[in-house]
């Protein structure tokens, strides 16, 4: 019993180690900040600008000025308002569909690793086959179907097609965790499955796991993005990708404007580059060895 | 003397500070001895054997040194000590199962390390060869990959190699943890029949366990949070422990010469100390039945009988 | 071996089966009545075809035939070549307009594939050996793979095209010339290939630069090059082989990328209008031309899964391991 108190209070200092570390880690505090800038600017830009992003409000293909930060577009439509409202897209997507391929991925790999045996041949045999799948082109073929398409279906069906690496790698850290003496232990106190991974489990994956949430979140913003591209984004709302979209269907390229594809483009590689840069911070706090390079 | 190592100082550099791992470890080992170090875990066993042949990146030589056959190893200068490794420094790793390049072939690879060294692998094949027959190894592992062989072929073929250029000092770390108990017991007699048939002059055998190490070592040092408290030979060291950390080593064990024992070290109540910021004076006080307070300060080492010397205030009662 | 390669073959057999299943389901699952949403929308640019097509999808879709039979009719005209009629191409078959396409879309993809992942694991081992290089190559590494594709791709076009007027923006080749094996033409083609070439190159070439990076010092800490180290090896040696064993896992990394990067030579292509797979599947979306849709999918995962199938014997070759069948590999 004693080793088991000694482990518990282990786990609660490396976590407050983790966390100091990883505030000062200058990586992820650079990561975070643009992250977290552009969330506050798409959560509270909306409140001060106009609801609707598609009004003609201006003068059409204006270039930026201090009444049109960004610009309008080939219509006379507000692009930094358009731009606002399309972060707010792209972290919905971003949340939903990253954080249901997270579910999916936990529960498959658990499962496989946990139980083993036959359950584990199906799921990982499922696995292997959502992973050779070309996932772009099954979300274009599907969306195509959807007449009326929202940001959270795009989430939905997002997710549901990118969770097979996430379940691969906490099926492989499950093998290597259950064999350990604290699980055996619960196991002999008579927990049941999902307490022990709950409990016993999770907890000494933390750090991995958070750096997938973050990887699907990445992943599943620049999909979108694609789909948004090819013409099967949200049919009543405005995204980055819609925005690159519109914007090279009345050839904003041949007229010069680059206010309407610049910043679209560049908040998605903002956002995705931080994520990325947020992770490798992570990876030296979690791996102290990483951290004298 | 092959090897004299005077207050040994390694630190490894942490974004907290430096850990202590060796703190003034001093001891010698005569010509063809064979030293068991034995302690619990990070007392600094691995530390000691790593920077008698090299220090990774994140470890520092602080002070102190290592004279190895009347020259002193440029412990601190990774460069200077390359001419030194395999050919006068040689180790057989904690971790001998993975140690060979999982992608080329054993002959190859050895053939290639080698030449690197500057020696022609065509000379020295006939030994090669002789020596995995005598451990019991066939020729042919050698045009085998790694994963073809068992983990104690695995491990044969790494004590061979490391010993290949009849190093003067062989540092064995915990050669025998990861195997069975008639594999340890085979080990262990391979590495004192190497000893004797001169192909390396003398050992240093890390483990856990002490009643392994007290059938091959001639020598038992005792090492508890980076320091050296007890050294004498093994069977004083067993049936006469001085130090009362060596004495609770002794206690947990059962009986001496069963096979077991190993883990039994953790059963000493108490935790060690860290060795950020060590504590002063005697620094098994803190789990010491026989702490008073003289022991706040730094126990001498004591020369109790020829060739025991423990660092302790109580050594002589 | 026996077993990798079974156990291979069934997942690819299985992705197979699941996706043209997929494809068979998804029309008659979704809401609605696309079939009728197509024709409509068709009818009234190709009022003469109309007819035809309506009689063509209504033996397709045909209501009195049950569905277990639909099933098994869609398996057997695929087996016999027959992925449906084009609408907005009427009355040309699908597999033929796909045909058409698909030489454009390999000759972006395979070289910005195969080169990406070549230069980017050199330019990958470099910067794990030298850390002046690596802080420079990391940063631009880690922005090249969060670009998303087709933003990289209107930035080339803007620049290399409207600015810089040194590449054409839209198409294969020039409206004026038609295709011909003649030197004009060829060089006129190449011009066009240049900038989506780039594009995919540049996107694909951070992510692997970064792996092996990632890598090759993962393997410079390992147990082999630690004991090689510490028998005095030079590093020279030591870093061949942490580059030899590191490009292992890059191999299996280019099959389990080619989805991502397929998905990237589809939106390269909408962006520069370049007569590949992508523009195909842009017009077949727009027009609602479920067939054509259906039959790039097909493509694009039989695509995937032969390249799939191709880096798995090179990795056997490559990899004593699998080789030699006693770990399996990764699966
Ligand atoms: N990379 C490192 N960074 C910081 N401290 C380290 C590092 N490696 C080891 N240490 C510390 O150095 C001390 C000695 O470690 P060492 O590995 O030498 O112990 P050991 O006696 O070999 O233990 P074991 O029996 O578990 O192998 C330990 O307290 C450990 O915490
Ligand atoms: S010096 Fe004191 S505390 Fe240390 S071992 Fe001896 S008696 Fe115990
Ligand atoms: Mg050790």
């Amino acid at each position: 019993m004693s080793a088991e108190v000694v482990l518990q209070t282990e786990v609660v200092g490396r976590r407050n180690e983790h966390l100091y570390f990883a505030l000062r880690n200058p990586k992820v505090a650079i990561g975070l900040g643009i992250v977290l800038a552009l969330l506050v600017l798409g959560l509270v830009g909306p409140f001060f600008l106009s609801d609707s992003p598609n009004e003609y409000v201006g003068p059409k293909s204006e270039a930026p000025s201090g009444e049109y930060w960004l610009g309008t577009t080939y219509f006379g439509q507000d692009v930094f308002t358009q731009f606002v409202h399309g972060l707010r897209s792209s972290y919905l997507v971003g949340a939903l569909g990253g954080g249901i391929s997270f579910v999916i991925g936990l529960a498959i790999g658990f499962a496989a690793g946990y139980r083993g045996g036959m359950v584990d041949e199906i799921l990982n045999m499922i696995t292997n086959v959502v992973l050779v799948l070309p996932a772009l082109a099954v979300l274009i073929v599907i969306s195509s179907y959807l007449e009326v398409r929202g940001v959270v279906t795009q989430a939905v069906i997002i997710g549901i097609f990118s969770w097979p690496w996430v379940a691969r790698a906490v099926r492989a850290q499950t093998f290597t965790l259950r064999n350990r003496d604290y699980v055996d232990l619960a196991r002999l106190t008579g927990k049941r499955a999902p307490q022990i991974i709950m409990r016993e489990i999770m907890p000494n994956m933390a750090s991995y796991l958070l750096m997938s949430v973050i990887l699907l979140f990445g992943g599943a913003i620049l999909f979108a993005a694609m789909l948004d591209f090819i013409g099967l984004g949200p049919t009543n709302a405005v995204s980055l990708g819609t925005m690159m979209q519109q914007s090279m269907a009345w050839s904003s390229l041949h007229l010069g404007m680059w206010w309407w594809f610049v910043p679209p483009g560049l908040a998605i590689t903002l956002i995705v580059g931080a994520l990325y840069i947020t992770n490798v911070g992570l990876d030296e706090v979690f791996n102290p060895k990483l951290r004298e390079m | 003397m092959t090897l004299e190592v005077e207050d040994l100082q390694v630190h490894y550099r942490t974004m907290k500070g430096d850990v202590r791992a060796l703190d003034g470890v001093s001891f010698s080992l005569a010509d063809g001895e064979i030293v068991g170090l034995a302690g619990e875990s990070g007392c600094g066993k691995t530390t000691l054997g790593k920077s008698l042949i090299r220090l990774d990146g994140r470890m520092q030589h602080v002070g102190g040194k290592a004279v190895l056959d009347g020259a002193e190893l440029p412990i601190g200068d990774d460069r200077a000590m390359n001419t030194h490794r395999w050919k006068e420094v040689s180790i057989i790793p904690q971790y001998s199962m993975s140690a060979l390049n999982p992608t080329r072939k054993i002959g190859k690879m050895i053939a290639e390390l080698l030449r690197s060294r500057g020696k022609s692998y065509r000379e020295i094949k006939g030994e090669l060869v002789h020596r995995l027959e005598l451990v019991g190894l066939s020729e042919k592992v050698l045009d085998n990959y790694p994963i073809e062989l068992s983990g104690g072929m695995k491990q044969r073929v790494v004590m061979v190699l490391s010993t290949l250029l009849d190093p003067s000092l062989l540092i064995a770390d915990e050669v025998t943890s990861a195997l069975d108990v008639t594999n340890q017991k085979a080990v262990a007699e391979t590495l004192v029949r190497f000893r004797d048939m001169g192909f390396v002059k003398s050992m240093i055998v890390v483990t856990h366990d002490l009643s392994l190490v007290y059938q091959i070592a001639d020598t038992i040092m005792i090492m508890y949070a980076g320091r050296i408290v007890e050294k004498a030979p093994a069977e004083t060291i067993i049936k006469a422990p001085k130090h009362p950390y060596t004495k609770a080593l002794i206690g947990a064990l059962p009986e001496v010469g069963l096979e077991h024992g190993d883990e039994r070290l953790q059963s000493i109540p108490g935790k060690p100390p860290q060795l950020l910021n060590p504590p002063t004076g005697c620094r098994f006080r803190d789990r010491c039945p026989l702490a008073s307070d003289e022991c706040a300060e730094e126990p001498p080492v004591v020369a109790v009988d020829a060739g025991h010397e423990v660092s302790c205030w109580k050594a002589e009662d | 071996m026996g077993r990798y390669f079974r156990r291979k073959l069934l997942i690819y057999g299985l992705t197979f089966f699941i996706a043209v299943s997929i494809n068979f389901a998804v029309p008659r699952l979704m809401p609605g009545d696309p079939v009728a949403r197509m024709l409509t929308r068709n009818s009234v640019s190709n009022l003469e075809s109309s007819e035809a097509m309506r009689g063509y999808f209504n033996d397709i879709f045909g209501l009195d035939v049950p569905l277990w039979k639909q099933y098994l009719n869609y398996w057997v005209a695929l087996f016999q070549g027959d992925l449906g009629v084009s609408v907005f191409a009427f009355p040309a078959p699908v597999s033929s307009v796909v045909a058409d396409a698909l030489p454009y879309t390999l000759a972006l993809l395979l070289p910005s594939i195969l080169l990406s992942w070549i230069v980017g694991n050199a330019m990958g081992a470099m910067a794990a050996r030298n850390k002046f290089l690596d802080n420079g190559a990391l940063p631009i590494g880690y922005v090249l793979t969060a670009v998303p594709y087709m933003w990289l791709a209107i930035l080339l076009a803007w620049v290399g095209g409207i600015i810089l007027g040194w590449f054409p923006v839209a198409g294969g080749y020039s409206f004026a010339l038609t295709p011909a094996f003649t030197w004009t033409f060829i060089v006129d083609l190449v011009h066009h290939w240049v900038l989506p070439f780039l594009s995919l190159f540049l996107v694909a070439l951070g992510g692997w630069a970064i792996g092996m990076r990632n890598l090759v010092i993962y393997e410079l800490e390992s147990d082999y090059a630690n004991y090689l180290q510490a028998l005095g090896a030079p590093n020279r040696l030591v870093r061949r082989y942490a580059f030899r064993n590191a490009v292992l896992p890059q191999v299996t990394g280019l099959a389990l990328q080619l989805g991502v990067v397929v998905g990237g030579a589809l939106v390269t292509e909408v962006v520069f209008a370049y007569p590949g797979l992508g523009s195909l599947l842009l017009n077949a979306v727009s027009n609602q031309d479920f067939f054509l849709l259906q039959g790039i999918l097909l493509f694009i995962v039989i695509g995937v899964l032969v390249f799939n199938f191709l880096a798995d014997i090179v990795y056997v070759l490559i990899d004593p391991r699998t080789r030699l069948g006693l770990e399996g590999g990764q699966s």
